[in-house]
């Protein structure tokens, strides 16, 4: 506890803003307040520079030409492969697949890996709070293969039941999928627990039992090490870690990925093709069909770069002083209910107004040019195991200051005076 | 033939209300000088929205497509339609004051015919209609689906 009073002054939040020009605006006359790093991050200066440097000096196709600048794209690009494959601490770069985001890893996952190992009566077990993205292939998957789909329930303060989980383990358990950290609650789940209880009912039933750990939420404040935590797949998305939209990552296990057939076929991901028969490439290239967003893989590398340079360290505890702030400053406040109150949780703060709209909340917010998420935030059946129909979300991030967290606090009572009549 | 130029004229006559409806509406919103502004009246008329009968806040009466609760309740008086919402939204509420304030008590032409230009002249599209949170959309296509069942009725 010492320690963590003292980061605030050693983490440089001014000196960090200034990379996100984004921040320095203006929203309807009043500094710009983003609380809705949940839904996507900023991205600093390196990033922004990195893509218009792809774009101006080296746009060619990869893997293809035999030319300079296709060669120079292909470097840059192959080059972030084994950049995320050391931030995440994977065997081996062929174990990192990009795609589209977190939402299209699940995806590949549940179409290649679920496809080919799910049969009927089959078990797949996720979590009450889950996004819809770790939801609803399993459903699709479920539903084609006459497959059950079973959730872990969750406490009052929105933390995963363990003792739920191991009641749901059963001879038939053949896939387990969960979240890192909840977008709704910031709840952070116990994932190295999850997989050791996983492992073991595994081996007393001597059927293999992969688990699959959505860290769309936790990897620009966590660190992942895929190899300590034993993780068979981890999804997560570029947009959500200071990098561009439309790219994400899917790590598998080398042993893992080799067993699942490919999904989308194209360009990259074949060995060799003819009309009466089409060889496929090996991992990773076999999940990778068509011209990718190399822009997009570029500057995820650039937004891993500035991770690496920066103490994370210092920027967590940074974001967890936000959070304990928030939560002291909102829930002082009459009428104002914090939902998701986990002991171990990222930097989400989600609430309800007792007799005022959430969206009406966030429109009064926005009006105060603070931006902020309401609804159900993708995470519908978590709304409704509260009984709720949405909250109002700020979520933080490291250049966001305990000042911006005061005038929300300042926004939120004057929401309920003008709103609640 | 009679017939069918009185309703012609009617339809001619009535569509000029709505659009002056719409001009006071622009006309109104046009001494604001800002969208807080804007936020602020059209919570207020949310709030002065009287509601409607408990009993059609149901099911059948709710519109899909909004983040909030919205129901809508029609009903026909001497050719013309009339409207009566209610939400859990203030805004919403509000959003649909102004449709009725244009659209309700109107033949089901004169509704299917309204363009609504005043949503986009007082600058509540750009606010609202680009995120799929708010149902301003659905409840306009709901209030047309009336209408036109109107117009369809033998």
């Amino acid at each position: 506890m010492q320690g963590e009073v003292l980061t605030a002054a050693k983490f440089d939040v001014d000196e960090i803003r200034k990379q996100f020009p984004v921040l320095s605006q203006k929203v309807y006359g009043k500094p710009l307040i983003y609380f809705d790093n949940a839904a996507t991050s900023q991205k600093p200066l390196s990033v922004i520079h990195t893509i218009t440097d792809y774009y101006s000096n080296y746009n060619a196709n990869i893997h293809r030409g035999v030319h300079f600048l296709s060669q120079k794209a292909s470097d840059a690009y192959d080059h972030v492969r084994v950049k995320v494959k050391e931030f995440i601490n994977a065997a081996a770069q062929e174990e990192i697949i990009f795609t589209g985001g977190a939402t299209d890893s699940i995806n590949l996952v549940a179409y290649t890996w679920g496809r080919k190992f799910i049969n009927e009566g089959d078990e797949i077990i996720i979590s009450t709070l889950e996004h819809h993205s770790n939801i609803v292939p399993w459903q699709m998957l479920c539903e084609e293969k006459n497959a059950v789909l079973k959730v872990i329930p969750i406490n009052d303060a929105g933390e995963l039941m363990l003792d739920g989980l191991r009641k749901l383990l059963s001879a038939k358990t053949r896939f387990v999928a969960v979240s890192h950290t909840s977008n709704s609650l910031g709840t952070i789940n116990p994932v190295d627990e999850i997989v050791d209880i996983v492992r073991k009912h595994a081996e007393s039933i001597q059927h293999d039992i992969p688990v699959l750990i959505d860290a769309a939420q936790a990897m620009i404040h966590e660190n992942i090490d895929v190899q300590k935590s034993d993780f068979d797949f981890v999804c997560f998305s570029s947009h959500k870690m200071l990098g561009p939209t439309g790219t994400g990552v899917l790590y598998g296990k080398t042993s893992r990925l080799s067993q699942m057939p490919p999904w989308r076929g194209g360009g990259d991901m074949i060995s060799s093709v003819s009309f009466e028969k089409t060889t496929y490439n090996d991992i990773p290239y076999r999940f990778e069909a068509g011209t990718p967003h190399i822009a997009g893989v570029i500057g995820l590398g650039a937004a891993i770069d500035f991770l690496n340079n920066m103490d994370r360290k210092a920027a967590l505890q940074h974001e967890l002083l936000l959070t304990r702030h928030a939560q002291h400053v909102l829930s002082g406040i009459a009428g104002v209910k914090l939902i998701g109150t986990a002991a171990h949780k990222a930097s989400v703060v989600s609430f309800i107004i007792d007799g005022v709209n959430a969206m009406d909340a966030g429109m009064y917010l926005d009006t105060q040019g603070i931006a902020v998420r309401t609804g159900h935030h993708c995470t519908e059946p978590l709304m409704h195991r509260f009984n709720i129909p949405g909250t109002i979300r700020a979520s933080f991030s490291f250049y966001n200051t305990l000042h911006e967290v005061n005038i929300l606090g300042e926004a939120v009572k004057k929401a309920i005076a003008f709103l609640k009549r | 033939m009679n017939g069918q130029r009185n309703k012609r004229n009617r339809s001619n006559m009535a569509a000029s209300d709505i659009k002056q409806t719409e001009e006071e509406i622009i006309s109104d919103f046009d001494l604001f000088e800002d969208w807080t502004q804007k936020y602020e009246y059209i919570i207020e008329m949310g709030l002065k929205l009287p509601p409607i009968d408990e009993k059609y806040k149901n099911d059948n009466y709710r519109i899909k497509g909004c983040q909030s609760s919205v129901w809508l309740n029609s009903y026909e008086k001497g050719g013309l339609l009339y409207f009566e919402a209610d939400s859990d939204s203030a805004f919403v509420k509000g959003e649909i004051a102004l449709l009725i304030k244009v659209l309700s008590g109107r033949t089901p032409q004169e509704i299917m015919d309204a363009e609504l230009n005043f949503i986009d002249a007082i600058g509540l599209r750009q606010h609202i209609a680009v995120t799929r949170a708010n149902g301003l959309a659905s409840m306009i296509k709901q209030i047309k689906t009336y209408a036109l069942a109107g117009i369809n009725k033998p």
